[in-house]
C-alpha cells in the first residue's frame, strides 16, 4: 500500500486539487446565499416555487444524474473490462425514454411535491403516502451511502490523504456543504451547484474525449485498437460473459438500469421544480441530450484511459477503476488538468448528494409529518422547519454510514437503488397513471413486497456474501445466485400490483376522472398551485 | 351535490368532482387520451424490446457482436451507437407529436376547463 500511496503522490498536486475544488465552493456557496432570499416556504424549499425553465431543469436533471459512479466508474469499467462497461451508459440512457414518455408530464400535472403526491392521488392517502415515503428513504439512503462511501476512495486518490481519519474529516466535510446547501439554498440553490456542476463534468468530459482522440487523428479505430491491446475488449463478455449465471446476472442488471431511472425519487422531485407539464418535457428532453452525449464521451475516456494510461496502471492506484479518467487526465494535461477533473468529481459527488437530501427530506417532512401525522394540516411554518431538521438527520446519517462504509466495496449500492426503485416504485407509478382498476392494495403490495423482496435477496447474493469481491467476503450466508435482484424482483412486483389490485374493489371513480383528466390536461393543477 | 351516471350506476358527486367527471367522459378529452397512449404506449414498447434484444446479443451472441464493421468498429459498437441513435430520434418524434398532436387539443381543454372554474 505504501508503494501505490507513494505513485499516488507522484500524480498530480493535491494543493492544486483543493485549490480548484475550494474555487468552486467558494463561486457555488456564493449563488447559494443569493439563492436563500426566496428560500421561505415549502414550495421554495421543496422545488424553488416551479420557477425554472425547462432548459435549466434538463441541465439540473443531468447535474443530479450523473454521479461520481457514472464518470469514475463508467470511464473505469471500459478502461478494465472493455464493451461491458458500456453497457452501463446504454441502459443508463435509454431509461429516460420510459421518463420522458410515460412518467414526466403526468407527474407534473398530477403532483406538488413529491413521488407520494401521485401515488396518492386516488388512493387511501395515509397508508400509500407511508409507504412511498418509506421507498423513497431507502432508495435515497441507499444512494447517499454509494456517493458519500465513493467520497472517501477519492480523497485516497485526488488529495493523496490515506489515513482513515483524514479520510473521515473529508467525508465530513463533504456532508457539512451538503447540508449547508440544503439548508440555505433549498431546491433552488442545490439546482445551481447541479447546473455548474453539470456544466463543468460535460465540458471536462468533452475536453478529454476530443484531446484523446486528437491523440489518434480522430480515428476511433485505431483508438478502439490500441484500448484492445491494453485489455479493454472491444467485444461483450470479458466481465459478463464468463458463465451462464453471469449473464443472467447481467441481464438482471440491465433491467433494472433500465427501469429504475423513471423510479428515482430524487429525479422524479426534479420535474416539479418547472411550472408546466411542457416545460417538464423539455427538461427531459435537454436532459437526454446531455446526458447521451456524455456517455458518448464515456466511450472514448474508457478506452482512451486503457490505451494512454495502461490497465496495469489504473489496477494499481488507490482508487483501482475509479482512477481511470483522473489519471487519463494527468496524461493529457498534467497536475493543471488533474485538479480540474478532481474537482469536478468532487463537485460531482456533492451536487448529487445535495439533491438526494432534499428528497428525503422533503419525503419526510410532507408526506410522513404534515400529511400522515398532521392529517395534512400542520402549524404554519412547521413542516418547512420539520424539513431543514429532517436534512440535518439525514445529512448525520450520511456522514456515518458513509465513514462505516468507506473502503468497503459498496460498488452495488447504487446497483441496489436502481432495483428498489424499479421493484417498489416504478410499477405504483405506472399502475397509478395507467390503469383505472389499480387501488390501495395494490400500492401498498408492490411497494413493500418489492422492497422486501429487493433488499432480502441483495442481503442473500453474491454481492453480500461468499465471493471475493462480497461486502464481506470472509462469510457465506449467500443462497441467491445473482448479484442483481431486478430479475425476480421487478416482475414479482408488477404482479403483486395486479394481484393487490384484483382482490380489492376499492375503486374511486371521481378521483379517476380527476386524476387522468389533470394529468393529461394540467387543469386544476395551476389553481392547486395559487392556493399555496 | 350533482347526480351523474357512472358505470356503476348513478353516484353523488360534488360540483368540482362532477367537472372532471364530465370532462372525462368529453369526446375531446377521449381523443387527447387516444393520441397520448396511442403514441406513447407502443413506442415505449418497441423501445424496451429494441433494447432488450440488444442487450441478449450482448449476453449470448458475443461472437456476432464481435465480427468487424470496419477495422476495429465492430457490429456490437454500431448496435450500441444505434441505441444512442434510437433514444435520440424518438426524443425528437415525441416533441413533434406533442408539439402537434397533443399540446394544441389539451391547452384548448385546460382552458376550457379553468374558464368553466372561474364562473
Amino acid at each position: 500500500m505504501s508503494t501505490l500511496a507513494q505513485e499516488a503522490a507522484a500524480v498530480g498536486s493535491p494543493a492544486l486539487n483543493i485549490a480548484i475544488f475550494g474555487a468552486f465552493v467558494v463561486v457555488t456557496m456564493a449563488l447559494v446565499l443569493r439563492a436563500s432570499r426566496t428560500n421561505k416556504s415549502a414550495a421554495d424549499m421543496y422545488t424553488a416555487g416551479a420557477s425554472f425553465s425547462g432548459r435549466q431543469n434538463g441541465v439540473a436533471i443531468s447535474g443530479d444524474y450523473l454521479s461520481a459512479a457514472s464518470f469514475l466508474g463508467i470511464a473505469g469499467a471500459i478502461a478494465l473490462t472493455g464493451y461491458d462497461g458500456f453497457l452501463y451508459s446504454i441502459g443508463f440512457l435509454v431509461a429516460w425514454l420510459v421518463a420522458l414518455l410515460l412518467v414526466a408530464e403526468l407527474l407534473r400535472n398530477t403532483g406538488r411535491f413529491t413521488m407520494a403526491d401521485v401515488l396518492a392521488f386516488r388512493m387511501r392517502e395515509r397508508p400509500v403516502r407511508t409507504a412511498a415515503a418509506t421507498s423513497t428513504l431507502v432508495v435515497s439512503f441507499f444512494y447517499l451511502l454509494a456517493q458519500m462511501a465513493g467520497a472517501g476512495g477519492l480523497v485516497a486518490l485526488l488529495l493523496n490523504i490515506n489515513g482513515r481519519g483524514g479520510q473521515s474529516l473529508i467525508i465530513a466535510v463533504v456532508g457539512i456543504l451538503m447540508i449547508a446547501y440544503v439548508l440555505i439554498g433549498g431546491m433552488k440553490g442545490t439546482t445551481y451547484v447541479q447546473i455548474i456542476k453539470a456544466v463543468l463534468l460535460i465540458s471536462g468530459a468533452a475536453l478529454m474525449s476530443v484531446w484523446v482522440l486528437g491523440k489518434y487523428g480522430f480515428n476511433l479505430s485505431s483508438l478502439l485498437g490500441d484500448g484492445a491491446a491494453a485489455g479493454a475488449a472491444l467485444e461483450p463478455g470479458k466481465k459478463y460473459g464468463i458463465s451462464e449465471l453471469s449473464k443472467l446476472d447481467f441481464v438482471s442488471l440491465a433491467l433494472a438500469l433500465v427501469l429504475g431511472t423513471a423510479g428515482l425519487p430524487h429525479i422524479l422531485m426534479r420535474f416539479y421544480t418547472v411550472p408546466t407539464a411542457r416545460e417538464a418535457r423539455r427538461s427531459v428532453v435537454w436532459a437526454i441530450w446531455l446526458i447521451g452525449g456524455f456517455y458518448l464521451f464515456t466511450l472514448t475516456l474508457g478506452y482512451g484511459a486503457a490505451a494512454i494510461v495502461g490497465a496495469d496502471r489504473i489496477s494499481a492506484a488507490p482508487g483501482g477503476a475509479n482512477s481511470a479518467a483522473p489519471l487519463l487526465a494527468f496524461e493529457l494535461g498534467g497536475t493543471v488538468l488533474l485538479g480540474v477533473i478532481s474537482a469536478v468529481a468532487f463537485a460531482t459527488i456533492l451536487a448529487v448528494v445535495a439533491g438526494l437530501t432534499i428528497t428525503a427530506s422533503a419525503s419526510f417532512a410532507h408526506d410522513i409529518y404534515a400529511q400522515v401525522i398532521k392529517r395534512g394540516a400542520p402549524a404554519p411554518g412547521a413542516e418547512v422547519r420539520v424539513a431543514r431538521i429532517a436534512a440535518i438527520v439525514v445529512g448525520a446519517v450520511a456522514i456515518a454510514g458513509g465513514i462505516a462504509a468507506n473502503g468497503q466495496n459498496v460498488a452495488f449500492l447504487v446497483a441496489l437503488a436502481f432495483a428498489v426503485a424499479a421493484s417498489a416504485n416504478l410499477p405504483t407509478i405506472l399502475y397509478s397513471l395507467f390503469w383505472k382498476r389499480f387501488n390501495t392494495r395494490g400500492c401498498l403490495w408492490s411497494i413493500y413486497g418489492g422492497l422486501a423482496i429487493t433488499i432480502t435477496l441483495i442481503v442473500f447474493s453474491p454481492a453480500v456474501s461468499g465471493a471475493p469481491t462480497a461486502m464481506f467476503p470472509d462469510a457465506d450466508f449467500s443462497w441467491f445466485p445473482l448479484a442483481n435482484p431486478g430479475l425476480v424482483s421487478i416482475p414479482a412486483s408488477f404482479l403483486l400490483g395486479w394481484l393487490g389490485a384484483v382482490t380489492s374493489k376499492e375503486y374511486n371513480a371521481a378521483k379517476y376522472a380527476e386524476m387522468e383528466v389533470r394529468s393529461l390536461t394540467g387543469a386544476g393543477a395551476s389553481r392547486e398551485v395559487a392556493q399555496h | 351535490m350533482t347526480a351523474v351516471e357512472n358505470e356503476r350506476g348513478v353516484a353523488t358527486y360534488t360540483p368540482m368532482e362532477a367537472k372532471y367527471v364530465a370532462m372525462q367522459s368529453d369526446p375531446q378529452f377521449q381523443e387527447l387520451r387516444r393520441r397520448y397512449r396511442g403514441w406513447v404506449l407502443p413506442v415505449a414498447a418497441a423501445s424496451l424490446v429494441w433494447y432488450f434484444a440488444y442487450v441478449a446479443l450482448a449476453a449470448y451472441a458475443p461472437g456476432f457482436m464481435a465480427r468487424s464493421v470496419v477495422g476495429n468498429i465492430n457490429v456490437g459498437l454500431v448496435l450500441g451507437l444505434l441505441q444512442f441513435a434510437s433514444t435520440f430520434a424518438v426524443t425528437a418524434l415525441y416533441v413533434r407529436h406533442a408539439d402537434n398532436a397533443l399540446d394544441p387539443v389539451s391547452t384548448a381543454l385546460r382552458e376550457r376547463f379553468e374558464a368553466e372554474d372561474a364562473r
